[in-house]
């Protein structure tokens, strides 16, 4: 951590620490919104236990340079309306919400309308919706490393590789079997785009909520033999489709999730039918790195861990443990302009996360040496990044089987403008001028 | 004592004919109405707004409208999340593709669509009865779901197939803050509640009880049923579809298909069960039963600083909500207007039951 190279602060959060009182006084409130129950559950309890163990950790450490973390959970169930009740519940706690991470595409879409009033920042690390990469528009929401079209593209990058070029692709057919939710349909403008660029056809076949039954979906891609299989699960969905996919015939070698379809509970029950099975890996892979050592030592150790230990290291808990990584480093950029070791407020935070710098040096003293690549975000560009790898599962763990690739922004980047400017319009915004941007 | 009638003499029939005909009642419905449109918005905390009373009251008018079918028709629909999303999904077209067209207009305007698609899927039941009536209403539910979902001209070509609207404004007011919000549907319900109380007690609401109770004696006695059950239809799903459509404007902001989802119809007919078959009241009972209720028990371990993981709390609440319906359902199968009404009469003869 950074504390380390910095005397003076760990002196301070050391003071903090041994003062209750004073360290009630200084408090910054993280609520979390989670799914522990309901259909989703066996995916958002580790990214929910990482989450919650890094705040501890960080608090372990002493805090956001001395300022001590508080956070509470609110059980979602991964439904809008709960995501709502949540988010009132606790967006005036503990003296003001810091920060949402809503995991899930609707509630972000519902939160999106309500944080600006608010003046609350969202982070969607990896989903939500993929035009609010526009900062210029959308001021309060950060879809950090990467959006859905980013993840579209990067999936296409890779089968034209594969295919030995993007020009191959012509006449290739393309299923994406999705959620049919604004989750699942968000990738479909981007890969439209693509396929008009490249000449594949795209078959979109659409799996209603919660994903157990496929049959008809899975009937589809018997009869018009897709090439490539993308996979836009969530949850029980995604073993469904590999089991589905054995069932079929279905080569697993030509099937690729997104991010979210390629963490070891999707793969996990269908053991070794699952072997060759490939899934996005987003700025991250399973594995234990230096933070996840940290995680055990300080917080496991102590016997505070969350979850289970050997759940550590794994892709979604490190999801989680990545969030409110960024969470914790927006605060901490904040406080370097608006006062070290004050309680940030949502604007100054949200300045904070437009202005991101994680560069390498930083991210390695962070423990986050492996797990991720820099990202540096702006007013404009609320993303930061753009990378992802293909990893893929052996049978008993994930493994990379690729190397980065970056999203092409020459495509990403008018269709977020056009999408940005169609919400503005709607919306009767006007776009963020410059000196806004320095609030 | 205080809740006695004696001497409160009907001399004309209008005094005969009024909706609350004991003094106390109308006293305690006066000081209610106040309570909730002066003391409440002066007193309340924004959560209980946003969280607890808005969509309270919106669910309580969609089950007003789903009363008037069910408890009053005796027509079981599993319909309802469908017109509560054609409401939703109407207003919002009228507001997006007409310019500068009033809030009231566009959630009027949800309505009639969602009492044109209410009548269609009511057709059926001039034949179909009772349980088959509501597997045949389930239709109405999937095609609904189906079309928000892949006819991308309702959603104006959202490429997530969420929409949402802002902005609002009634009459040059802005309804933006919780208390602005909760003031306009509170308006809203009551004067929905009103005209629908009027309608059951009118000609139209008893024929509709008569279709109920048996719909051959009816029609013997001159009753339609076509007339009777498609009116109730349409009036349900009018209302039904106002409140779909301020569930999504003023509730959520922002929705989707699975905002109005099966989940969601059968909620609001647990909501009349609950609250009670035919009864207006009851609707809010249920109402209150079933969206307030799981809320103060999910929050009950953090009030009283008990430290509890979050998943066992949501376990405790499904728990605990299960046992309570069980509960109610064992102790007066007619529902809490029931046991509202039984402590109205043993009130009135209180402290001298003979």
């Amino acid at each position: 951590m950074k504390l380390k190279f910095l005397p003076v602060a760990a002196a301070l959060a050391a003071a903090v620490i041994s003062t209750a009182a004073f360290a009630q006084a200084k408090e910054q409130f993280f609520p979390v919104l989670v799914y522990r129950t309901g259909a989703y559950a066996p995916n958002g309890v580790p990214w929910a236990n990482g989450y919650v163990d890094y705040l501890k950790l960080v608090n372990a450490q002493g805090g956001i340079n001395g300022v001590k973390i508080t956070y509470e959970e609110c059980e979602t169930g991964y439904a809008t309306d709960k995501g709502v009740e949540c988010y009132e519940r606790l967006k005036g706690k503990g003296g003001g919400a810091t920060v949402f991470q809503p995991l899930s595409t609707g509630i972000t879409f519902a939160l999106t309308e309500k944080a600006p009033g608010d003046k609350i920042p969202l982070i969607t690390a990896g989903y939500g919706r993929s035009e609010s990469q526009d900062g210029l528009v959308f001021k309060w929401n950060f879809p950090l490393l990467g959006t859905y079209w980013v993840a579209a593209d990067v999936l296409v990058q890779h089968v034209g590789k594969r295919e030995g070029g993007l020009d191959k692709l012509k006449g290739k057919k393309i299923a994406l079997v999705y959620h049919d939710s604004p989750y699942g349909k968000e990738p479909i403008p981007l890969l439209q785009e693509r396929a008009k660029m490249h000449g594949f056809e795209l078959i979109t076949i659409p799996v209603a909520h919660p994903g157990i039954e496929q049959k008809a979906a899975w009937l589809q891609i018997r009869q018009s033999r897709p090439d490539y299989v993308f996979l836009w699960g969530w949850g029980v969905m995604n073993s469904t489709a590999l089991k589905e996919a054995i069932a079929t015939g279905y080569p697993r070698e030509k099937m690729y999730g997104v991010w979210w379809a390629g963490a070891e509970p999707d793969v996990k029950d269908v053991g070794d039918g699952a072997k060759g099975y490939n899934a996005l890996a987003l700025q991250h892979g399973a594995g234990i790195a230096k933070v996840h050592q940290d995680i055990l030592k300080l917080v496991h150790d102590k016997g505070q861990g969350t979850g289970p230990r050997d759940e550590v290291g794994q892709v979604l808990y490190t999801r989680g443990v990545i969030s409110a990584m960024l969470a914790v480093e927006g605060v901490r950029r904040a406080q370097e302009r608006f006062g070290r070791g004050k309680i940030m407020n949502g604007d100054q935070v949200r300045w904070g996360f437009e202005n991101l710098a994680l560069d390498q040096k930083k991210l390695d003293a962070l423990g986050f040496a492996g797990v991720m690549r820099p990202v540096s975000t702006s007013c404009a560009d609320h993303m930061g990044a753009a990378y992802a790898r293909i990893q893929t599962w052996d049978g008993t763990k994930w493994n990379f089987s690729s190397d980065w690739y970056e999203a092409d922004s020459q495509i990403i980047k008018p269709m977020v403008k056009s999408a940005a400017e169609k919400y503005a319009a709607e919306k009767k915004l006007t776009r963020r001028t410059p000196e806004d941007c320095q609030s | 004592m205080l809740y006695r009638e004696n001497g409160q003499f009907k001399t004309t029939y209008a005094r005969d004919q009024q909706v609350f005909p004991i003094l106390q009642d109308r006293i305690g419905i006066a000081l209610l109405l106040l309570v909730a449109f002066v003391a409440v918005p002066l007193l309340a905390p924004e959560y209980l707004f946003r969280a607890i009373l808005i969509p309270f009251l919106i669910l309580a008018l969609a089950a007003l409208g789903l009363n008037i079918l069910v408890g009053y028709c005796g027509q079981i629909s599993l319909g309802t999340g469908a017109f509560m999303a054609v409401g939703a999904y109407a207003a919002y077209n009228f507001q997006v593709r007409i310019e500068g067209l009033p809030l009231v207009l566009a959630l009027l305007g949800g309505g009639l669509c969602a009492t044109i698609v209410g009548v269609l899927f009511g057709i059926p039941s001039l034949r179909i009865k009772g349980l088959y009536l509501a597997v045949a209403t389930l239709a109405a539910q999937f095609f609904v779901d189906w079309a928000f979902l892949r006819v991308s001209w309702f959603t104006n070509d959202s490429a997530s197939g969420s929409v949402s609207v802002s902005g609002l404004q009634v009459f040059g007011m802005p309804i933006e803050t919780p208390e602005q919000k909760y003031l306009f549907c509170l308006a809203i319900v009551v004067i929905f509640a009103v005209l629908a109380k009027n309608l059951v007690r009118g000609a139209i609401g008893r024929e509709w009880m008569a279709i109920r109770d048996m719909d051959v004696a009816a029609s013997v006695i001159g009753i339609q049923p076509m007339y009777a059950k498609l009116s109730a239809f349409a009036v349900s799903s009018f209302i039904v579809g106002v409140a779909g459509a301020l569930w999504g404007f003023v509730h959520l902001g922002s929705w989707e298909p699975a905002a109005f989802s099966i989940d969601r119809s059968f909620q609001l007919l647990f909501m009349v069960i609950i609250g009670g078959l035919g009864s207006i009241m009851g609707s809010f009972f249920g109402a209150a039963f079933i969206v307030v209720l799981p809320i103060v028990l999910d929050n009950a371990p953090y009030w009283f600083g008990i430290p509890i993981d979050t998943a066992l709390a949501a376990h405790l609440t499904f728990m605990v909500f299960g046992t309570l319906i069980v509960f109610f359902l064992i102790v007066e199968p007619h529902g809490l207007a029931r046991l509202w009404s039984i402590g109205k009469e043993k009130l009135r003869i209180w402290p001298f039951p003979h």
